[in-house]
């Protein structure tokens, strides 16, 4: 069961680190245009230069 | 342009102000010129590249980007570019384009309170997670020691995760509180602040069940019920604000010397000079003091004939000047123009309107108070059993929780957010809260005739009978003019593949008509007094060579497109269908005619429409009032639901629910169709809540329910309500 003490830290860390992730998605003002994004990734228009 | 980082939230208000400071500084600087336009027609991948490829290849563009989901695109540009050249770019290249006011949007652009929810509902997800995988363990059966350190480690993440999460339920009791009112917040606070003290106890004396992970996947899926919610709003909000940031209020003032300069329709004041350019809106009631022309005011009485205008005349705000520059003294500014005299009529009809109770309102109603005193009841009669404190608190937590609407909070927001976003790809904005509900109780529509029904735009109806060397003098007399009956006219021969005449020494005479020499003789387009013709009942333009009898050219008002479908789709729903115009007679009966409407009203009066409209709905009709102009408001807002075009005035987009995005009426029928098939969803979902509370309460009540059930209750009753808004989408 001394396992438990690594293993719940761990996991804790590992989701915190979801969640940072997640709030930087929402700063960088990725959610602004879902739709639009949806579609941008299947041209291949960007691909060499990607769009700021 | 690039996804720009935030400035993270600062501690000490004087940090904050200081990019602000800089950010102000950067705007006085001449510098890019940052150009929003609004591209309701896009829709698809190959649309954003088109445009994008196409302004970046523009030599004044430096950047560009355009967002799908708000139909919106941003360009930043070198400073002399001005948005009508862009929007006549982009129109070239195939697609609606309009200006936007940039300032009026950047409030809507960081949509602070959407941001902090969803912030807010990734803490509470997180959390959720991670206290559920614990409680996975416990509930397998982990024993003493271990079951003991679970709880404590689910009490850590949970306690300050809901502190941080669950504050907007938190508020928004309290301030019910205050008010000695209930609402669904209230069971909602009681539940989570109950559920945490009796787990916390619970631990302390290490007994067997903790509802950390109740409470907080509680505030997790009430959250996202939150969000859902506010996501259609803003969504809403900021397309309505679109149309707002449309209309730039300017004004053209004359200076005591006869200059001219551009200021804000606010600052106007009695006395005061405005020059109104053919095709202005007046910006105020006033008086002509110079120029003669013709004025348009559909918008405000619903008649389609241009009416004369000349010096002494009297014009109000809103009207539109057609041919010739008029110079206006204001007479009423701002609150005091006939406008806003309109906004009186308005209030007055808004405050007799049925005060609608949302459906999430009325179970609410129901609901609040018999969850305290369902719960209340399992603690007295739990107490008295066993005089034990501990037993009754813990069943009483879980009667709370068991039945707190986390279903009734997802029920009503995941259908609307389902509805809405099917009725917006269909061009339709639901600007309010509860305006699908009623939409579906619907069984009356009143249609406004000029600008809803018809295009507003005329049409020549008797190309046929005119012969080849008339239509190709009226073609030169009416090509270089502004004059919607002009523009009609030179539509109608260019498609008949006309020529025009070779007519020299045209003038346009406001307000009048156009003249010519053609030939040594001298012709004439326009009013019947000023040709010489007797006046006929239709709209009509009359065309005279030298001394030969003039030749009448009459129009009729151009149908709007779907018109024809949405009457008779609504009709064959069984609806009962009214036009009431403050037009003709005669021309409100012949559109009454060609649409197969029987019942009709002509010559109304604003205060008519609506009064017609109150008796309609004392007679029990719920009645959607489908109009455009300032002559519709008080109708608009006196109806049960009311719809408006976005091509209508500002006072009547205010007034109405619904705006129609797009030009075509067609989607009116189906909408109508869809909101029946999302409240029919709505009170589905009530009833699967309420099934999961019949089966789970009694578990409760008799002090069986473990936090296991609690947790299986309320995520299954969640999703399933979740699934059930959803289908509405799929349909077609």
């Amino acid at each position: 069961m001394n396992i438990l003490a690594y293993l719940i830290p761990i996991s804790l860390i590992l989701g915190g680190l979801g969640l940072a992730f997640f709030v930087w998605t929402v700063r960088t003002n990725q959610y602004d245009d879902p739709e639009g994004d949806a579609r941008r990734i299947l041209r291949d228009d960007y691909d060499d230069h990607p769009k700021p | 342009m690039t996804a720009t980082m935030r400035q993270p939230p600062s501690a000490c208000p004087a940090c904050a102000a200081a990019p602000a400071a800089e950010t102000l500084a950067d705007r006085a600087a001449p510098e890019n010129a940052q150009i929003v336009l609004s591209l309701p027609t896009i829709h698809c991948s190959a649309c954003i590249s088109k445009i994008e490829k196409a302004l970046e290849g523009h030599p004044d563009v430096r950047s560009a980007r355009v967002n799908l989901t708000l139909k919106r695109a941003s360009i930043e540009a070198e400073p002399q570019v001005s948005a009508a050249d862009m929007v006549a770019f982009v129109e070239g290249l195939g697609y609606e384009a309009h200006e936007l006011d940039a300032g009026a949007l950047s409030a809507t652009a960081t949509d602070k309170a959407g941001r902090d929810l969803l912030m807010r509902l990734a803490v509470a997800g997180f959390a959720s997670m991670n206290v559920m995988l614990l409680s996975v363990s416990v509930w397998s059966g982990a024993e003493a020691a271990t079951r003991d350190m679970f709880h404590w480690i689910s009490a850590a993440i949970a306690l300050p995760a809901i502190a941080f999460s669950g504050q907007p339920f938190f508020r928004n009791a309290w301030a019910a509180l205050k008010n000695r009112q209930l609402n669904m917040d209230v069971p909602i606070t009681l539940a989570i602040v109950l559920a945490i003290v009796t787990s916390l106890w619970e631990t302390a004396l290490s007994g067997k069940h903790a509802y950390f992970d109740a409470a907080i996947a509680l505030t997790f899926f009430l959250l996202a019920g939150r969000y859902l919610d506010h996501r259609t709003r803003a969504i809403a909000r900021s397309a309505a604000e679109e149309l707002t940031a449309l209309e730039v209020p300017r004004a053209m003032r004359l200076r005591a010397d006869g200059t001219e300069e551009e200021i804000n329709v606010a600052d106007l004041a009695v006395g005061d000079l405005i020059r109104v350019r053919p095709g202005g809106r007046m910006p105020v009631d006033g008086e002509i003091t110079e120029g003669t022309s013709e004025i348009d005011r559909s918008l405000l009485t619903g008649e389609t004939l241009p009416v004369f205008a000349a010096e002494g005349q009297t014009v109000s705000a809103g009207e539109v000047n057609l041919t010739g520059p008029l110079t206006i003294r204001a007479t009423a500014v701002g609150q005091d123009t006939s406008l806003h005299q309109m906004a009186d009529l308005v209030a007055i009809a808004e405050s007799g309107r049925s005060r609608y109770t949302s459906l999430a309102d009325s179970a609410a109603k129901l609901y609040a108070p018999g969850v305290h005193i369902l719960s209340a009841l399992a603690f007295v009669g739990w107490y008295l059993y066993t005089f034990d404190m501990r037993t009754a608190l813990n069943i009483a937590a879980a009667v709370l929780i068991i039945t707190c609407p986390c279903a009734l909070g997802l029920a009503v927001p995941a259908v609307t957010t389902a509805a809405s976003g099917r009725l917006f790809r269909k061009g339709m904005l639901i600007k309010h809260a509860t305006a699908l509900e009623r939409l579906a109780q619907v069984d009356t529509v009143v249609f406004d005739k000029t600008g809803t029904l018809t295009a507003g735009t005329p049409e020549l109806t008797n190309l046929d009978r005119l012969d080849r060397q008339e239509l190709e003098l009226a073609l030169a007399l009416a090509q270089g003019s502004s004059h919607p009956l002009s523009q009609a006219i030179t539509r109608a021969a260019r498609e008949a593949g006309v020529a025009a005449a070779r007519v020299t020494r045209i003038t346009e005479v406001p307000g009048y008509g156009t003249r010519g020499e053609f030939e040594g003789q001298e012709v004439r387009l326009g009013r019947a007094s000023w040709v010489g013709a007797a006046g006929l009942s239709q709209t009509a333009a009359f065309l005279k060579l030298g001394d030969a009898r003039p030749v009448a050219l009459t129009f009729a008002d151009r149908l709007r497109e779907g018109a024809q479908e949405a009457v008779e789709a609504l009709m064959a729903a069984g609806k009962d269908v009214y036009l009431m115009s403050g037009d003709t007679t005669g021309a409100v009966e012949d559109l009454a005619r060609r649409l197969g409407i029987r019942h009709w009203l002509a010559e109304a009066l604003p205060a008519d429409k609506a009064a017609r409209v109150q008796a309609l709905a004392e007679e029990g009709a719920y009645v959607l009032m489908v109009g455009d102009g300032l002559n519709d408001t008080a109708a608009l807002a006196a109806a049960h639901v009311s719809i408006s075009p976005a091509s209508a005035l500002d006072a009547a987009r205010v007034a109405s629910d619904i705006v129609l995005l797009g030009g075509d009426l067609s989607p009116i029928a189906s909408a109508c169709a869809t909101a029946r098939a999302a409240t029919r969803r709505i009170r589905e979902n009530f009833r699967i809540a309420t099934v999961y509370n019949i089966i789970a309460v009694p578990l409760a009540i008799a002090g069986l329910a473990t936090p296991l059930i609690a947790a299986l209750a309320m995520s299954a009753s969640s999703i399933t309500v979740s699934l059930n808004a959803l289908r509405l989408r799929g349909k077609a």
